[in-house]
């Protein structure tokens, strides 16, 4: 199959992926889609979690994304997230503590907890570790 | 006419301050650099954003959001204020906070209530020593490399404030980076947010017929929010880079000024040193004339 749908992540700070791919499955907040070369023009606002993509080569990659939208179009993604990071530029550590800490945040909840922002970072500390581990999966395979 | 001892001292003065202001100078140079590439790391963001909104304006109509409608009655009048935590830049922060007291005077004139949200030591003081109500102060942000959760957690307490009636109007307050050497203090309103310029579109390739999910207004309703956080991050950067490019050419003018002030000193020293000679001089031919006499 030929690699034709250009895929761009860009947040606020750096564009974080610019380049062709065969196909693309983002987390919609309506649930998750794909998308292949001649999808229909197609807008949506993602939720926090996993984007795959196979690259020019086949090779599978995966993005973490937190919040914003997608715009699709027949031969083109363009995802503008809050954040966004590869897989290879996830701080683990930092996820790791920022996921105990939102979690004993929840644990101790008292009236004065912000508690969806609490839930916010657990989530994002989550698909962060998610997208880190989906590495050692694919390298089992 | 001054000792000579007196001049060399000025000399040496003079070249360690402007040792200091050629220093400052570089430095600004290099921190302008990065701010200047941030802003252009943020253009494509904000430029496809932008498209997209005014896409989805002309489709979602007006009262899609509660942030759209401007309010009946303006009691209170928030701004967010930019301005540098440091000095030494020029005309930079007085331009800001001229426009700022414009603005206040006028609207109080108007019988409204005005508060500031301060970015930046400078107007911070400024707001207190004026008197105005604060609803918080940011330091250490602007000129620095400050990640883009400042901007979009102001954002999300502005409109918060908004929401809940606390305020009525918001406005951003900041520096624009025209170029080097010009720098202008905007005010921008951000909510209710300004009616959305709906684009022409080029070649009809984008946007007629996109499937939207949720519905367009769903959407729009989702995407105000991050147009607020977007104005306040590029506010931010503008004044950062702006403040940059303010002290470099501040530094700039001090480093030429010392260089003007060495060369007068220089000559007002060489002509001591002569006039101390030809004294000398004189002494040494008087003494030889009298005793010939």
């Amino acid at each position: 199959m030929a690699a034709d749908i250009f895929l761009e992540i860009v947040t606020p700070e750096k564009l974080v992926v610019s380049e062709e791919t065969q196909t693309v499955v983002a987390p919609g907040s309506e649930g998750e889609f794909g998308v292949l070369p001649g999808h229909t023009p197609f807008l949506t606002t993602l939720k926090v979690g996993t984007l795959r993509y196979k690259d020019a080569s086949g090779t599978e990659r995966y993005v973490f994304i937190n919040q914003g939208f997608a715009e699709v179009l027949p031969d083109r993604v363009t995802i503008l997230a809050q954040s966004g990071e590869r897989r290879r530029d996830i701080d683990l550590e930092r996820a790791k503590e920022s996921l105990e800490r939102a979690q004993q945040r929840l644990a101790s909840a008292t009236a004065d907890t912000d508690y969806e922002r609490a839930v916010g970072s657990l989530l994002r500390a989550q698909a962060r570790l998610s997208v880190a581990e989906s590495r050692t999966t694919a390298r089992m395979q | 006419m001054p000792s000579l001892k007196d001049v060399k001292a000025k000399i040496g003065g003079v070249k360690k301050t402007r040792q200091i202001t050629k220093a400052m100078n570089m430095v600004a140079a290099s921190r302008l650099r990065g701010a200047q590439l941030r802003m252009e790391a943020f253009r494509p963001y904000a430029g496809k954003f932008g498209e997209v909104l005014s896409n989805l304006a002309a489709r979602a109509g007006e009262d899609a959001s509660p942030l759209l409608v401007p309010r009946a009655e303006v009691k209170t009048v928030h701004v967010v204020l930019c301005t540098s935590d440091r000095g030494l830049c020029g005309g930079f922060n007085a331009n800001l906070m001229n426009k700022a007291e414009d603005f206040a005077v006028e609207r109080k004139a108007a019988g409204q209530e005005v508060k500031f949200t301060c970015f930046g030591k400078k107007g911070r003081d400024w707001a207190r020593n004026n008197g105005f109500e604060r609803v918080t102060d940011h330091l250490g942000i602007v000129g620095t490399r400050f990640p883009y959760t400042v901007a979009s957690k102001t954002g999300q307490s502005l409109i918060d404030g908004f929401l809940a009636g606390k305020w009525d109007e918001v406005y951003v307050l900041f520096s624009r980076f025209e170029s080097m050497a010009r720098q202008k203090a905007t005010l921008q309103q951000i909510l209710p947010v300004p009616p959305i310029e709906i684009q022409e579109e080029e070649g009809g390739e984008f946007m007629a017929e996109h499937i939207c999910e949720p519905s367009a207004e769903e959407l729009m309703a989702k995407l105000l929010p991050m147009s607020v956080y977007i104005q306040v991050y590029s506010g931010l950067l503008e004044t950062s880079t702006s403040e940059h490019a303010a002290r470099m050419q501040a530094m700039d003018n001090a480093t030429k000024a010392c260089n003007d002030m060495l060369d007068e000193l220089t000559l007002v020293y060489n002509k001591a040193r002569q006039a101390a000679i030809t004294k000398e001089l004189m002494d040494i031919v008087g003494g030889a004339e009298a005793l010939k006499g």
